[in-house]
C-alpha cells in the first residue's frame, strides 16, 4: 500500500474529519504519519493534532498560565510545524520536535503579551538581618520528593506555586528546572544574559520554596 | 561568610560551578549554621518538587484537547490563516 493510500478522508461528513486506515487501535506508527504529512495528507494532520495536541496545550498552558492564549499558543505550534515539516528529518522522535516547537511558540506569544500586574517577587524572597543573618530561621520540611511522589494533592500545590510566580520568573524557572535546558540554551532563547538567567532563576526558586514552606513543614493530611 | 551571602552562592553550588576556594568557605559556613542547611536542603527539594509536579501533570489531570481547536487549528491550515480562533470567529486573541 502507498503511503498516500494510508489514510482516507471522510469527505461529506458534518465534521472534517478524517480516520486512518491501517491502524485497527486508532494509531498508526510515526514514519507513516511523518510521510502522511509530508505527503500533504489531510488525514495525517488530523492524526497529528489529536495525537499530540493535548500535550503541546499542557505545556503551552505551563508557560501562559491563560487558556485561550496557550490554545493560541497550541495553534501558531502546529501551523509552523505542518509549514516546516519537509524540513523533519527524523533525528527526534516527531513528539521531540513537535515540543520544542511549542515551547518556542510559547515564547513569542510571552514576548507580544502585555504583561497583569503580578505580586512583586521581592515579598517571596528570604528576609535577612542587618548583620547578614537569616531574619527567619528555615525550618526542616517534613515532605521530601519520595513522599511527594505518592501525593497527587502535594504536586497539585507545586503546580499551582509555580503559577503564581511573575511571568519573567516561571518562563526561566520552566526553561532551566524543568525543559532541562542549561544557563546559556535559556540566555539564547529569551536574548538575555546568562547572568540574568542565574539571577532570575535563584529568584524563582526562592519564590516557590516560600510560597511552599507553609505546606511542607507538617506531615500531608 | 554570612547566610545572605550563602544564599546568593545556591545556583552556582548546585550548578558545580563555585570555585575551590568560595566552595571551600560554603562548606564551612553549612558546617556551622543549621538555618542555612535547612534553607539548602528545602531550595533543592522545592526544584526537584517542581520537577516531579511537571513531570507528573499530564498524569495528574490529562489534558483534554477541545474540538474546537482542533477543528481551527485543521480549518487554519487549509486556508493559510494562523489567527483563526478555536470557534472560528476571528482573530484568537481578540476579547
Amino acid at each position: 500500500m502507498s503511503e498516500e493510500g494510508l489514510f482516507v478522508s471522510l469527505a461529506g461528513m458534518d465534521a472534517p474529519r478524517t480516520r486512518p486506515l491501517n491502524s485497527e487501535d486508532g494509531e498508526v506508527d510515526e514514519a507513516t504519519l511523518v510521510a502522511g504529512l509530508q505527503a500533504g495528507d489531510e488525514a495525517a494532520f488530523d492524526e497529528a493534532v489529536r495525537r499530540f495536541g493535548p500535550h503541546l496545550l499542557a505545556v503551552a498552558r505551563r508557560f501562559m498560565g491563560h487558556e485561550q492564549d496557550a490554545q493560541d499558543v497550541v495553534q501558531d505550534a502546529f501551523l509552523s510545524a505542518f509549514k516546516a515539516i519537509n524540513n523533519f528529518q527524523g533525528d527526534a522522535k516527531l513528539s521531540t520536535w513537535l515540543h520544542r516547537i511549542a515551547v518556542n511558540a510559547s515564547l513569542m506569544k510571552l514576548r507580544s503579551r502585555k504583561r497583569n500586574q503580578e505580586r512583586p517577587i521581592d515579598d517571596l524572597l528570604p528576609k535577612f538581618q542587618d548583620n547578614g543573618h537569616m531574619a527567619d530561621a528555615a525550618a526542616r520540611w517534613a515532605v521530601t520528593h519520595d513522599t511527594a511522589v505518592d501525593s497527587r494533592e502535594m504536586r497539585e500545590l507545586v503546580r499551582h506555586g509555580i503559577d503564581q510566580l511573575p511571568e519573567a520568573h516561571r518562563t526561566i524557572l520552566l526553561l532551566r528546572d524543568i525543559e532541562g535546558h542549561s544557563t546559556e540554551e535559556t540566555a539564547k532563547l529569551l536574548d538575555i544574559t546568562p547572568g540574568a538567567v542565574k539571577t532570575r532563576l535563584h529568584r524563582a526558586r526562592q519564590a516557590l520554596r516560600t510560597l511552599l514552606d507553609p505546606h511542607m513543614r507538617g506531615a500531608l493530611a | 561568610m554570612k547566610c545572605r551571602e550563602f544564599v546568593d552562592f545556591l545556583v552556582d553550588y548546585l550548578d558545580g560551578q563555585l570555585p575551590p576556594e568560595q566552595l571551600e568557605v560554603f562548606k564551612k559556613h553549612l558546617e556551622l549554621c543549621p538555618p542555612c542547611l535547612e534553607y539548602l536542603e528545602s531550595y533543592k527539594t522545592t526544584i526537584e518538587l517542581g520537577r516531579l509536579a511537571c513531570c507528573k501533570h499530564e498524569e495528574d489531570a490529562p489534558p483534554q484537547m477541545p474540538e474546537g481547536l482542533v477543528r481551527a487549528i485543521l480549518k487554519a491550515r487549509q486556508t493559510g490563516d494562523s489567527q483563526g480562533a478555536p470557534d472560528g470567529r476571528g482573530p484568537a486573541s481578540e476579547p
